[in-house]
């Protein structure tokens, strides 16, 4: 169910993710003391290549590190194998990452 | 044992039959020093014939008597009833994880044979017209080897075991434990079929880590640690086959 494969690219997206959400969290807490509006972070996130591929390669690793996850929880709690495993487990990756590509594509193109 | 003047104890069994089984309660005499397998001995000697269990060495070396002792993975042979008692009640029922036979009796097949998948076998470097290699007993390898080599093979890991329960192709501590004493084995040649067998999809990275066969091993061995040792060294694989590609 999990193979040295999944293992490895579960473990290396968390590592990936480590910096990205001590940066996320960082930049929150950073962005709302002075009391920013939206359209002011906006006018510093769009365009910017810096926060493209901050986010981007934040989804990516989100994207493969949840659905890896939930793939072990639901095949061990609900008993799903096989292609439908499969099929779920990158479902769950695709929905993830459309999602947040939409959002990073929203929040960092002119 | 044929005292009955201190029926103390109140044991339920669980039972099987064609429904799925049941408990059913004995009454035991309760003794200074008694072991769980000497309660079950007690039940099937004196007041219920057809009560089927297994043990053989009652020394703590077969691996043959674990059960289910209140609800944990035992030994029952070397597990001394005033240790697990819950009152005056003990509940003693087939290992969990493994498909039941008769009562108390579960078939290993599944067991053993995942020893096998796991590549938990000899593979020999010389023919028997060769000298013996020689051991470094100080080699720190040969430690890692040390520390997994007494395991008997009585699956109390494996019945230990929530992800063997969650998904039940998962090899399981025993079998991987093996592999590692293998593959740290000097006289081993096989350590790249090891780590082929153990990363596979029912292999060692699907081990959470939750150190249930470290907790209950009889023997205070480590399959815990021995798992971790297959993740790091398969980890590895991947980065020298890309070198070598």
């Amino acid at each position: 169910m999990l193979d040295l494969r999944l293992y490895m690219a579960q473990r290396i997206s968390a590592m990936v993710m480590i910096p990205l959400v001590l940066g996320h969290i960082a930049v929150m807490i950073y962005a709302i003391q002075g009391g920013l509006s939206s359209a002011e972070i906006l006018s510093r996130t769009q365009g910017s290549a810096f926060w493209f591929l901050f986010y981007g390669v934040f989804v990516v690793a989100v994207s493969v590190h949840a659905a890896i996850g939930l793939r072990v929880i639901v095949h061990e709690w609900l008993g799903l194998r096989g292609i439908a495993l499969s099929l779920l487990t990158w479902t769950i990756c695709l929905v993830l990452f459309v999602m947040g590509a939409r959002a990073v594509m929203a929040v960092t193109l002119l | 044992m044929g005292s009955t003047d201190n029926m103390r104890l109140e044991v339920t069994v669980r039972r099987s039959d064609a429904d799925g089984g049941y408990d059913q309660i004995f009454k035991v005499p309760a003794y200074a020093h008694q072991t769980v397998l000497d309660v079950v001995s007690w039940i099937q000697q004196y007041s219920d014939p057809t009560l089927t269990y297994r043990f053989a060495c009652r020394v703590g070396m077969c691996g043959s008597c674990a059960m289910m002792v209140n609800g944990a993975p035992r030994w029952t042979c070397r597990t001394h009833v005033n240790k697990v008692l819950n009152g005056d009640r003990l509940h003693i029922a087939p290992l969990r994880n493994l498909p039941v036979v008769k009562d108390l009796v579960v078939d290993m097949d599944p067991f053993f044979d995942k020893w096998i998948a796991a590549e938990g076998l000899h593979h020999p470097t010389r023919t028997r017209h060769d000298p013996i290699v020689s051991i470094d007993p100080e080699n720190p390898q040969r430690g890692e080897a040390n520390a997994g080599i007494e395991c008997i093979n009585c699956s109390v890991c494996y019945a230990a075991c929530d992800t063997v329960a969650g998904n039940s192709d998962y090899l399981g501590p025993a079998a991987l434990l093996r592999a590692w004493t293998v593959f740290n084995d000097e006289k081993n040649a096989g350590k790249q079929d090891i780590l082929d067998a153990v990363s596979g999809s029912s292999g060692c990275h699907n081990c959470h880590s939750m150190g249930s066969c470290s907790h209950f091993c009889p023997n205070a061995l480590n399959p815990m640690t021995a798992i971790a040792g297959l993740k790091r060294e398969t980890a590895k694989t991947i980065f020298r086959r890309r070198k070598d590609a």
